[in-house]
C-alpha cells in the first residue's frame, strides 16, 4: 500500500499524450467485457421513494435476474426489508483495544461486495479506513494510513474511521438528486440506481466515508455475497458512489455487521439506542465517550470510547 | 401571426449564414475550434465507456480540472453585469454600444459551465433524476440543487436580452422597453447569485475548513469581476481591430478601471485570508500550508500557486501605471492576459485542488489532471469558444448592418 491507498483506475493506464491521440484516432475504445448494456428498465427505474410496493417488487426481481446474469450465478436474492419501529441503530469503538489488525476492513470488503483493487494498486474500494495514532495526540493529521508492520506498535494506538451515520448527515443535504438519505432506524443508504455521480456528497462529508466507482466494478463470482439488500450490499454500478450500511442486510434480521462480529478484541459494540438494556445504551451511559469532530455538528450515530 | 413567424424565420437563416460567412482567418479560426471539440468528443468517448478513472481524480481528490474550469467559468459568466449596469441602468452609451458583445461571451461561459459540470457526472445518462416531477430535485436543502438553477436562469435571461434586443435591430424597429428591461433588472441580481451560489457550494461544507471560510465569496466575485471583464476587454480589441464594429475607447478605458479595481480588492481579499490561516496557525492550516509552502515534501501546487500570485501582483502594476495604455494590442493587453491566467489558476490549483488535501482524515494524496482530463477539457474550451464566436460575429453583423430586414 505504499503512497496511501489511491484509487488507481484498475483497468486504465495511464497513457503518454501521444498514444492517446493515437487511441483517439484508432478509435481504439472498447467496452469493456463486463460493461453494462443499456436497458430500457434499468433506465427508466424511479427513485426507491416514488415506487409502489409492486414496483419494488418487479425491480428486485429484475435486478437479481440482472445480477445472475451478469454474475453467471443463480443464487442472488435483493431483498429491501424496512426499518424495524422502535429501532434507531449506533455503533461504538473501543478505542483502547483496538490492535489495528484491519481483519473488519476485509470482512467488510468480502460481506459488502466491494470493487476488488489489485493489491500493488491499493485501489480497493474499503468503507473502513483504521488510522494508526500517536499516544497523546487525537490529531487526525499525524495519523499513518499505510502502516505496514506487526500490529499493535509501541506507543501507537489505532482508530477505525466509518461512516458515522450522522443525523444531521452534510452527505444528505449536499446531494442535488436526494439519491442519499437517512432511513428511520438511523442508517444513511445510497439508492445506486438513482445516484448521477456527482461527487459532491464525498466532498461534504468530514469522515472520508464516501467512496466512489471510478471504473466498472471488479468482483470476481467466486467472492460474490449474494445475499444482498436493495440499499446495501447488492453490486454497484461504475459512476456511483457507496458507503458503509451498517450491514444494512445483516441488522435489518437481527445479526451485527459483519466488522463487529470479525472483531478479535471485542473492541466494536452494536445495538439499539432506544432499548435502555442494549450494550450501547450501557457505554453511552457509562463510558467516557469521544466524538470525532463533534464540532462540525453532525451528530453522528458512531461514538468512540476508552476502558 | 404568420407574417411574424415568417419574418422570424427569416432572421435565424439570415444569422446563421452571417455567422459563417468570412475571412480565412475567421474560417481558420473556427476551424481550429472543431478540431479542439473533436478531440474532447473522442476523449468523452472514452470516459464515458471506461469511467471517470481515466481521469486523474481519486476517492481523495475526488473533483479535479472539470469542476475547476467550472467555477473559474461562472466568473467570467458573471462578469457581464459589470456592462449592464452602466449600459442599460445608467445609459452610457460608450458602454451600451458594447454591451451586447458581454452578454455574448456570457452565454458562451455559461454553456461551458453546464458541459463541465456534466463532463464531470459519473452518470450522465441518470441527468433526469433532476428534473422534476420525473426526478427529485433537492432544493432549497442541495446547493448543487440552487446552482444547476441560477446557472441555466442565467443562460435563459441572457438569451433573451440580446436575442430580442438584435432581432428589434434587424427589423429597424425600437425595442419594447417592457419586454426587456425588467429581465435586464433580474439579471443584475442574477449575475451576482451565480458566483454566490458558486461559492456558497464551497463554504457550505464545514467538513472542509479550508473552503468553510466566510471571505470566499466576497473572493469569488472580486476574482470574477477582475478576470471577467479582462476577458471581455480581450474580446473587443479582436472585435475592435478585425470589423467595422462601432467602439470608442472610453468602453475600454472602462472596462480596464474595473479590471484593475477588482483585482486590488481580490489582493486585498487574499492577504486577509494569508493572514488569518498562518499567523493563528491552527491545526486547519494544513491544506493552505500545502498550497503556499508544501506539507511533509508533497508541494505539486507551490509553483502554481505563487505563479499565480506573481502574475497578480506584476498585472495590476502595470495597470496601476497606466504606461501600457496607448503601446501596442499586445503589450497593453498583456497584463490582461496575465490576470486571466492567474486567476484560473486561482480557481482551480488555488481553491479546488488544495480543499482536497490532506482528506478529512489527515491523508495526503496529490492530484494531477490525466491527459485524457485535459483533452475533455480542451474540447469543451473548443465548444463555449465555437459559440462565443459565432455570437459575436452574429451581433457584430447586425450592429453593422450587414445583416438586416431589407438587406
Amino acid at each position: 500500500m505504499s503512497g496511501g491507498s489511491r484509487i488507481r483506475p484498475g483497468d486504465v493506464k495511464r497513457r503518454g499524450f501521444l498514444k492517446l491521440l493515437t487511441a483517439l484516432t484508432a478509435g481504439a475504445v472498447t467496452a469493456p467485457a463486463d460493461a453494462e448494456a443499456f436497458d430500457l428498465d434499468a433506465f427508466l427505474q424511479k427513485h426507491f421513494h416514488q415506487m409502489s410496493d409492486d414496483e419494488k417488487r418487479r425491480t428486485l426481481q429484475r435486478l437479481e435476474q440482472d445480477y445472475n446474469d451478469k454474475y453467471e450465478r443463480d443464487d442472488f436474492t435483493v431483498v429491501a426489508d424496512g426499518p424495524t419501529p422502535g429501532v434507531k441503530f449506533a455503533y461504538a469503538l473501543n478505542l483502547s483495544k483496538c490492535i489495528g489488525c484491519r481483519r473488519c476492513v476485509h470482512a467488510c470488503v468480502q460481506e459488502n461486495n466491494q470493487h476488488r483493487g489489485r493489491e500493488e494498486r491499493g485501489d480497493q474500494v474499503e468503507y473502513i479506513r483504521v488510522l494508526e495514532m500517536e499516544k497523546g495526540s487525537l490529531d487526525l493529521e499525524k495519523a499513518v494510513h499505510d502502516y505496514d508492520h506487526e500490529v499493535p506498535a509501541e506507543d501507537k494506538y489505532y482508530m477505525p474511521v466509518q461512516c458515522h451515520h450522522c443525523n444531521a448527515a452534510p452527505c444528505v443535504k449536499a446531494c442535488p438528486v436526494e439519491a442519499t438519505w437517512q432511513e428511520p432506524d438511523g442508517i444513511v443508504v445510497v439508492d445506486y440506481n438513482w445516484c448521477i455521480g456527482c461527487r459532491y456528497c464525498a466532498a461534504a462529508c468530514p469522515y472520508w466515508a464516501r467512496k466512489f466507482n471510478w471504473i466498472e466494478p471488479r468482483l470476481p463470482a467466486d467472492e460474490i455475497n449474494p445475499d444482498t439488500h436493495y440499499l446495501g450490499n447488492r453490486p454497484r454500478y461504475k459512476g456511483v458512489m457507496e458507503k458503509c450500511t451498517f450491514c444494512i442486510n445483516r441488522v435489518r434480521k437481527g445479526l451485527n455487521p459483519a466488522c463487529h462480529d470479525i472483531c478479535p478484541t471485542g473492541s466494536r459494540k452494536f445495538g439499539n439506542l432506544l432499548d435502555k438494556d442494549s450494550v450501547i445504551r450501557r457505554i453511552i451511559d457509562h463510558k467516557r465517550i469521544y466524538i470525532l469532530k463533534e464540532e462540525v455538528g453532525t451528530d453522528p450515530s458512531f461514538y468512540y470510547f476508552f476502558d | 401571426m404568420a407574417a411574424t413567424y415568417v419574418s422570424y424565420f427569416g432572421f435565424v437563416i439570415k444569422s446563421v449564414r452571417g455567422m459563417f460567412t468570412g475571412g480565412p482567418r475567421y474560417y481558420a479560426w473556427l476551424s481550429f475550434l472543431v478540431l479542439l471539440m473533436a478531440a474532447g468528443a473522442a476523449a468523452y468517448y472514452r470516459q464515458a465507456v471506461l469511467g471517470l478513472g481515466v481521469t486523474g481524480m481519486t476517492d481523495q481528490v475526488s473533483w479535479g480540472l472539470y469542476i475547476a474550469n467550472f467555477t473559474f467559468l461562472v466568473g467570467v459568466a458573471a462578469a457581464a453585469v459589470m456592462m449592464v449596469i452602466p449600459g442599460y441602468l445608467y445609459h452610457d452609451k460608450a458602454v451600451k454600444g458594447g454591451v451586447l458583445l458581454g452578454e455574448m461571451v456570457a452565454i458562451g461561459a455559461i454553456l461551458m459551465c453546464l458541459l463541465f459540470v456534466m463532463a464531470d457526472l459519473g452518470r450522465p445518462d441518470r441527468m433526469w433524476h433532476m428534473i422534476p416531477p420525473f426526478g427529485k430535485f433537492n432544493f432549497p436543502v442541495s446547493m448543487l440543487a440552487w446552482d444547476v438553477l441560477v446557472l441555466n436562469g442565467y443562460l435563459l435571461l441572457n438569451l433573451h436580452v440580446p436575442g430580442y434586443l438584435l432581432y428589434k435591430r434587424y427589423r429597424g424597429e425600437e425595442p419594447a422597453k417592457w419586454l426587456y428591461l425588467p429581465f435586464v433588472y433580474i439579471s443584475i441580481v442574477w449575475a451576482i447569485s451565480i458566483h454566490t451560489v458558486t461559492a456558497f457550494l464551497y463554504t457550505g461544507l464545514a467538513g472542509r475548513p479550508f473552503w468553510n471560510a466566510a471571505i470566499l465569496a466576497p473572493r469569488f466575485i472580486a476574482s470574477a469581476f477582475c478576470a471577467g471583464p479582462a476577458f471581455i476587454v480581450l474580446v473587443l480589441e479582436i472585435v475592435r481591430g478585425w470589423t467595422r464594429f462601432p467602439m470608442g475607447d472610453r468602453l475600454i478605458t472602462f472596462l480596464r478601471q474595473v479590471v484593475l479595481i477588482a483585482g486590488l480588492i481580490n489582493i486585498f481579499l487574499l492577504i486577509s485570508e494569508i493572514f488569518t490561516e498562518f499567523y493563528a496557525a491552527s491545526a486547519h492550516v494544513a491544506s493552505a500550508r500545502y498550497l503556499f509552502f508544501g506539507l511533509h515534501g508533497h508541494d505539486a501546487l507551490v509553483p502554481w500557486i505563487w505563479t499565480s500570485i506573481s502574475l497578480n501582483v506584476l498585472a495590476l502594476l502595470a495597470l496601476v501605471s497606466r504606461r501600457f495604455e496607448q503601446r501596442g494590442l499586445v503589450v497593453r493587453n498583456l497584463p490582461l492576459a496575465m490576470l486571466i491566467v492567474a486567476i484560473w489558476i486561482e480557481k482551480g490549483m488555488g481553491l479546488v485542488f488544495p480543499g482536497f488535501i490532506p482528506t478529512p482524515l489527515g491523508e495526503i494524496v496529490e492530484y494531477l489532471p490525466s491527459a485524457n482530463e485535459v483533452v475533455v477539457s480542451a474540447g469543451i474550451w473548443g465548444l463555449g469558444l465555437f459559440v462565443m464566436t459565432v455570437l459575436i460575429k452574429h451581433a457584430v453583423d447586425i450592429e453593422t448592418g450587414a445583416v438586416a430586414k431589407n438587406n
